[in-house]
């Protein structure tokens, strides 16, 4: 079965910056495909080429066989590719309940659905008692699901969270980890870019571990985790408690 | 999910979507709807008359702004353009080939609909300063052109031939301002009424988000330069209803006034002092400035002209250092926050 | 169309140019600092001009002698509104930032009519006056002493910019504010520094042209328009950028009223803005 998600080659530079350099990795339908590296290996930059925010200079990107490597953001997402943001974007003059609304009007027109759509989102991430607030009065950790409900309203086919986990506190990582396995169980496929390796050794499939905006060591977390390469990279950094 | 949470979204579900206001709020609104239908007959003066049809038209107007720029996040400074459209448009159909400024209207409404397209496509992809400035120097050409273009009259403007018959048909009234009254008052009713349905539709939705945060909008499946031309698109059409009718009501039409940046300022400054992305925000703002224009007027004499600009400049400046969000901005979001049962 | 008319064109446009230079250094320098645009700027050049027109119609002081005191008054007035008013805006959305200084710019002109009525005033016999011939062209002195005044201001403004500690403090302020405050540097102290030399520049400017143009309330509005273009065309917050651009516009401006429509030249020149924000986002030279 072919996979979901396919980036063959992708290279960005800026200037003389080279954010990213030929990386490649495939997603699997239903999988959970983590990407990890030191601050600048260019995650973010990644996220950016696959979902249009910019250009590649190299590379392609492959949704379910079709190339659409380039293509402006809104096209992409239309295509059920959703995302969060490491800077989280609320609609901060919008309502929680508005902010997913608009969401959910990524797959419908009709308002009472995309509302309907939307709480059900809202539900899910447990953040249905703000829902009348207004966007910009949310915790971080309430911006978190926020976004993640606000993406997860599209229908998407593909969701790539960029770190999730990023300024939350313990005890609502584990929230975040219980719904990202919900997530998984219902089918739904994702890439992760993480920080925290407790989190993202535990819950992905696959691994790829990026340095300089290079590829290093793409396979399962085991792999990662032995991988001589990677554990430079982190100054031995990863040490995980089984 | 747990039963508390399955409980609070049967509770979330059966809740309206669209909050309902207090009801001493909707009792506000009914009793000032009822007093703008008698208005006339209440205040019977020509100069009450005037008074009004000029804040219905400036509301009007400054709903236009609010759409681009308050609902939509395009701050421009060239409104002034497509008003000077409507009015030359429907006048030169009528001047020049007899035909009624009804159809004038709606020929209006398309070319300041096109002409924003003309400009919005180069423009409207530009960063929020780069943007407004743009506006400002395409509505100073725009003004600059007009003023040489024989064939509308160049420098001297145009007049609206005078038809003392058929005044519906001409939409001219000479007898009493009370038609114009109606008319205007019919104007901002159905501007607003389409702005308050747009504010509830997907695309009121999606402009909000544009404005927002345009990166998040275009993960969420928006098309972002389409949306900001076609909010723009809509506050043309608006600014150049209010172009005709204007038209129609002074019957000179002169381009230094027309496309001034004056009335690009104005409509803006009522918008903002009433509230930007508030549906009443602009009447509000065109309520208070209008009669604070006129008055001064009156008491000042020529420099009266002056003093009202001096004020508004300053409240203007107040207001954005101190409460940018505009006057009904608290009032707006209160009601937001409520959620009744049904 | 003889070579020396466009050579006339060139230099008097080149002359002028250098005017709005002056005139857009001070708009960019203040949003390379803050991020906004002072859409009062042609008030305060207005202001500067009367300020000049005053003290000569009241004092008998010529532009030449008053040139220190305008300059340092219209400097003040720069601290006195970063302090009052611009500081306040700094935490408002743009959409508030834009409508603020647009507030302030419309009460001042209106001010300024209602004060001084709408006439158009000029300075009679001003120290400086009459033509000088280089070769076939003739240059009006003020002009031309103009034009050397405002290098001078470019040169001493690019030298405290980047020869001085302050002046450094400034450019990182305007990098990165916030590692410039770890390192000591006041942002507040550079932002006030910053709306004083932006505004002493357009009292410079505003005193050399009380010597030659009219003097009206709405004198500021087409200045600052071409100071807009000169600060896109330049990039935000480049300081030699404004001043390359400034010159072009000056030069586009004048060939444009020589070759085509006398009335058409500001057309151009707000088509050469369009056509450069277009496809240079960050102007001719980029970001400062």
């Amino acid at each position: 079965m072919s996979p979901l998600l396919e980036v063959k080659g992708l290279t960005k530079r800026y200037g003389g910056l080279t954010a990213n350099a030929d990386v490649a990795f495939d997603v699997k339908k239903g999988e959970i495909v983590g990407i990890i590296g030191p601050n600048g290996a260019g995650k973010s930059t990644l996220f950016d080429l696959i979902t249009g925010f910019q250009p590649p200079d190299a590379g392609r990107i492959l949704l379910d066989g079709h190339d659409i490597t380039g293509l402006r953001p809104d096209r992409i997402s239309r295509r059920g590719v959703a995302r969060t943001f490491q800077k989280l974007k609320p609609f901060p003059d919008l309502t929680v309940t508005e902010n997913v609304i608009v969401g959910a009007l990524a797959r419908t027109s009709d308002m009472k659905t995309a509302r309907e759509r939307a709480l059900e989102s809202l539900a899910f991430v447990d953040l249905l008692e703000k829902r009348n607030h207004f966007a910009r009065e949310l915790s971080t950790g309430q911006r978190k699901r926020l976004e993640l409900a606000r993406a997860l309203a599209t229908s998407p086919r593909l969701v790539l969270m960029d770190e999730v986990t990023g300024g939350v506190d313990q005890r609502s990582i584990a929230g975040l980890i219980a719904l990202v396995v919900e997530l998984k169980q219902r089918g739904l496929t994702m890439v992760m870019i993480e920080h925290n390796m407790q989190v993202i050794m535990g819950l992905a499939d696959r691994i790829v571990a990026l340095h300089r905006g290079r590829p290093i060591v793409f396979g399962t977390p085991e792999d990662v985790r032995s991988d001589s390469a990677v554990v430079d990279a982190y100054l031995g950094s990863i040490d995980v408690a089984a | 999910m747990p039963d508390s949470r399955a409980d609070m979204l049967k509770t979330a579900l059966a809740e309206r979507l669209w909050p309902r206001p207090p009801l001493w709020m909707s009792a506000l609104g009914a009793a000032t709807i009822a007093l703008l239908v008698i208005y006339p007959f209440v205040f019977t003066t020509s100069f009450s008359h005037h008074l009004m049809i000029l804040i219905l038209l400036y509301a009007l107007m400054a709903q236009s702004w609010n759409v681009v720029a308050g609902l939509s996040g395009q701050i421009s400074l060239g409104q002034a353009i497509f008003f000077g459209i409507g009015a030359y448009s429907s006048t030169v159909l009528f001047a020049k080939y007899g035909i009624t400024p009804w159809a004038g209207l709606l020929v209006g409404m398309l070319l300041s609909a096109l002409a924003a397209i003309a400009i919005g496509v180069p423009t409207l992809r530009l960063r929020g300063h780069y943007f407004a400035i743009a506006t400002l120097l395409i509505g100073s050409s725009v003004q600059i052109v007009f003023q040489r273009w024989d064939w509308v009259g160049a420098a001297s403007g145009l007049y609206v031939p005078i038809m003392r018959t058929a005044p519906f048909f001409y939409l001219q009234f000479h007898t009493s301002k009370v038609p114009y009254y109606y008319l205007a008052l019919g104007a901002a009713a159905a501007g607003y009424l389409a702005v308050w349905k747009l504010r509830r539709s997907r695309l009121g939705f999606r402009l909000q988000a544009l404005r927002d945060d345009p990166d998040a909008a275009a993960s969420l499946g928006i098309a972002i330069a389409r949306h900001k031309v076609l909010a723009f698109m809509i506050s043309a059409a608006m600014m150049s209803v209010a172009g005709t009718f204007y038209a129609q009501y002074v019957l000179v039409l002169d381009p230094e006034r027309l496309f001034s940046t004056e009335i690009s300022i104005i409509v803006l400054l009522m918008s903002v002092l009433g509230g930007s992305g508030t549906l009443w925000g602009p009447a509000v703002g065109a309520a208070i400035l209008v009669p604070l224009s006129e008055y001064s007027r009156i008491w000042f004499g020529g420099t009266g002209r002056t003093i009202d600009l001096i004020i508004y400049g300053i409240l203007i400046l107040l207001v954005c250092m101190w409460r940018p969000s505009g006057i009904l901005s608290l009032l707006e979001e209160r009601v937001r926050r409520r959620a009744t049962t049904p | 169309m003889s070579a020396e008319l466009i050579l006339q064109a060139v230099i008097s446009g080149l002359l002028m140019g250098l005017i709005y230079a002056l005139v857009a250094v001070g708009l960019t320098l203040i949003f390379g600092l803050m991020e906004i645009v002072n859409f009062a700027h042609g008030e305060f050049l207005m202001l500067a001009m009367f300020t000049a027109f005053w003290f000569w119609a009241l004092g008998g002081l010529d532009p030449m002698l008053s040139l220190p005191f305008v300059v340092i008054l219209l400097a003040l007035a720069g601290i006195l509104t970063q302090l009052g008013i611009i500081r306040r805006l700094l935490k408002a959305p743009m959409l508030a930032q834009i409508c603020g200084t647009f507030g302030l710019g419309v009460a001042l002109r209106a001010l300024a009519q209602f004060l001084w009525t709408p006439d158009f005033r000029t300075i009679t016999n001003p120290l400086i006056a009459g033509r000088v011939q280089i070769g076939p062209i003739f240059i009006g002195e003020p002009q031309l002493i103009t034009g050397g005044i405002c290098l001078l201001s470019f040169a001493a403004l690019w030298w405290f910019v980047t020869r001085t500690e302050t002046g450094l403090g400034l450019q990182a302020t305007a990098q990165d504010r916030q590692a410039a405050a770890v390192m000591g540097i006041a942002t507040e102290r550079m932002f006030a520094l910053g709306w004083a030399i932006g505004i002493g520049c357009v009292g410079i400017a505003g005193t050399m042209l009380s010597t030659f143009y009219y003097i009206f309330p709405e004198v500021g509005t087409n200045f600052a328009l071409l100071a807009y273009v000169a600060v896109a065309l330049g990039g935000f917050g480049n300081i030699l950028g404004s001043l390359f651009a400034g010159a072009l516009i000056g030069v586009v401006e004048s060939l444009g009223g020589l070759l085509l429509d006398p009335s058409y030249k500001t057309l151009i020149v707000f088509a050469l803005y369009l056509a450069v924000v277009i496809f240079r986002p960050y102007g001719l030279f980029g970001r400062f």
